[in-house]
């Protein structure tokens, strides 16, 4: 017998019963359905956390300013300039897993070229800067220590500040102004997209941190002095972050002379860590659904299993009549075999093209980026073929084993 | 003399029901030869039943032998026998057992599908069976779309279409009114007159006459073979 014949009276059959057929097949629908979903979403998240380490740079840890205590009132992180450029080039010199370390100081205004201009955040900050972030300039040049120490009226702009003011035109050499300051454009940072609070990272312009102190930011209170609001840290590809972390706290507070007992007065974070721990959440969040996914096609399995008993029962007599005409035993298991895997398989399609919607929905309406894969759709499918076999084999073996006479004369 | 179609052996059949064996069959010997007309008979309870589906290879005998054709039947596997159901028998049932939802037609050519013929034969096949019982013009009717007769005539032709040697009808005009069951005699008497082997089950008297052998059964055993001269049904329509 062969194969196209089986699949048509398996065909036949399902149709005969569209309701039952179709109620049958819920619980694969539903099932397939949540595994592409669920693997569209963890694949999203995992891209996104993985994109966001990319554009922050990887292994990062950041130190900011910490909270101070003034008449009782505890200050927030940053209420204090308590970091200094020089803690970063402390840190650079002096441990040995860090592998750049770059203060940051930053403001923001109004660039002004001839008659148009552009509201941007600006960073005061060292040449380790862009090795730190893994941001390359795609155009012109990086600045160099002696246009750091000479406080140089040179910036690098970001993609979308060049945009703003040169359109498709170069803006090398080009001079801008920042709070009256003359600024000359030496380069263009490459392209960083959005960074995980959705914001434009490429709207930004790097100058020597010098150059921010005495030249742009005027009177702003991180003016004074050596303070910075952040260093942020690069370690060396393989070193160890825990480690890292606990020597740079340790160096921290030999240079801010904090007794034994007493707060830090800076916060060391892992942005690397965040992610991760982001990254974990979704993981969560998948094998969640993941647990659904398999409940719900463990039960479409068992009610495959349910209606295909049903269907033998019922069906007796029409399979001791295809015995008594010749079919054997391996015919009828092939028949009921082919109906249960014909059932899961239609049910498996429809969940695919359900999957596949939702995690489109999904990415529209709740703005999750969820990542379809050919190999989750494969993935799912074969799963409701496999449950169709599993599940469809012992009733099928069961009209196989009928004896044609007691099928025949069953009523 | 040429070897008879059918030989049994002391064919016996017990049926175990819990602790207690039943026997059905007591050994039963004897021969039917190719292109008679033969009519079992015998009360419910007689074993005529259980001889037919020996016969028919449906069943296992518990003791005996059983020569189809030539072929020892009873020493087969339940799957060979399926194929010895396939190529050499043809069967015909009190209550048509034809496939719902299914075109008279696709009915007519199932057995053709378990015997391994190509799909492009199976329909023209079933479509020379069909015409050849009248019922040409009803290829595409489902089973629920025709008369009893006409579904009787359905599953004789689907009996046919693989060429059997043997024709096996159980109670075929049990769920027929009379004069139905006078047409389904005519066109068994005219298929036998055309040379196929025809084995019936009835305990109608009426219409056991049709056949040309009479063989009546009574607890298990033979009681009764003889011939007879068979009414000719096609007269009395």
């Amino acid at each position: 017998m062969n194969f196209a014949a089986t699949l048509r009276i398996a065909l036949l059959a399902l149709r005969i019963n569209k309701l039952r057929s179709a109620l049958t097949m819920l619980g694969i629908i539903i099932g397939v359905a949540a595994v592409i979903v669920m693997i569209a979403v963890g694949n999203g998240a995992q891209a996104r956390v993985e994109d966001q380490i990319k554009s922050l740079g990887s292994n990062i840890i950041m130190v900011l300013s910490g909270s101070m205590t003034s008449g009782g009132a505890r200050g927030g992180s940053g209420s204090q300039p308590t970091i200094t450029e020089d803690d970063a080039y402390a840190l650079n010199r002096e441990i040995d897993e860090i592998q750049a370390a770059a203060p940051s100081l930053r403001g923001s205004g109004q660039v002004v070229l001839g008659n148009t201009n552009w509201s941007t955040v600006f960073y005061g900050t060292s040449p380790e800067y862009l090795q730190v972030r893994d941001w390359p300039v795609i155009e012109g040049r990086g600045f160099e220590q002696a246009e750091v120490s000479g406080a140089g009226k040179v910036i690098l702009i970001g993609q979308t500040v060049a945009q703003n003011l040169f359109g498709e035109s170069s803006p090398l050499d080009q001079v801008v102004r920042i709070n009256k300051v003359p600024l000359t454009i030496i380069g263009v940072l490459d392209r960083k997209g959005q960074n995980m609070m959705g914001q434009d990272q490429d709207d930004i312009i790097l100058m020597p941190i010098s150059t921010a102190r005495k030249r742009v930011l005027g009177s702003s209170r991180y003016a004074a002095g050596r303070n910075v609001g952040s260093i942020m840290v690069k370690t060396k590809d393989g070193a160890n972050m825990a480690e890292a972390e606990a020597r740079m706290r340790e160096l921290m507070r030999q240079r801010h002379r904090l007794q034994q007992g007493q707060d830090d007065d800076f916060y060391v974070r892992n942005l690397s860590e965040i992610l991760q721990a982001q990254e974990a959440s979704s993981k969560v969040m998948s094998l969640l659904l993941a647990a659904v996914a398999s409940v719900s096609l463990l039960v479409g399995g068992i009610g495959i299993m349910n209606i295909m008993l049903v269907s033998v029962t019922e069906r007796t007599r029409e399979i001791g009549l295809r015995m008594a005409v010749g079919a054997r035993g391996r015919d009828i298991l092939t028949q009921f075999l082919v109906e249960a895997v014909t059932l899961s398989l239609i049910g498996g399609a429809i969940g695919i093209l359900l999957g596949v919607g939702g995690a489109t929905a999904i990415a529209q309406f709740a703005g999750w980026r969820t990542e379809l894969s050919g190999g989750s759709i494969v993935l799912a499918a074969g799963f409701a073929g496999a449950i169709g076999i599993f599940f469809g084999y012992y009733p099928a073996k069961k009209a196989s084993r009928l004896l044609p006479i007691e099928a025949l004369r069953y009523e | 003399m040429s070897e008879p179609l059918i030989r049994v052996e002391g064919l016996a059949k017990d049926y175990v029901m819990g602790s207690n064996v039943v026997p059905a069959l007591r050994g039963v010997t004897l021969d039917i030869a190719a292109g008679e007309f033969v009519a079992v008979m015998g009360p419910s309870g007689s074993g005529k039943s259980t001889f037919m589906n020996l016969l028919g290879c449906l069943d296992h005998p518990s003791a005996g032998s059983y020569w189809l054709g030539g072929q020892k039947v009873s020493a087969l596997s339940g799957d060979e026998l399926a194929v010895v159901r396939n190529r050499k028998l043809g069967f015909v049932f009190q209550h048509f057992n034809l496939l719902a939802r299914t075109s008279a037609l696709d009915n007519v050519a199932l057995p053709l599908l378990y015997g391994n013929v190509p799909a492009s034969e199976r329909h023209p096949r079933a479509e020379r069976r069909l015409t050849q019982i009248g019922l040409a013009d009803r290829m595409d009717h489902h089973p629920s779309q025709l008369s009893g007769g006409q579904q009787q005539r359905v599953a004789i032709a689907r009996a046919l279409v693989n060429d059997p040697q043997l024709v096996l009808a159980d109670e075929p005009t049990g769920a027929l009114d009379s004069h139905t069951s006078v047409e389904i005699m005519a066109l068994l008497q005219q298929l036998n007159r055309e040379g196929i082997t025809i084995v019936l089950v009835t305990h109608e008297h009426d219409i056991a006459d049709f056949a040309g052998r009479i063989i009546s059964f009574r607890d298990g055993k033979v009681i009764e073979d003889h011939g007879n001269a068979p009414k000719d049904a096609a007269a009395q329509l």
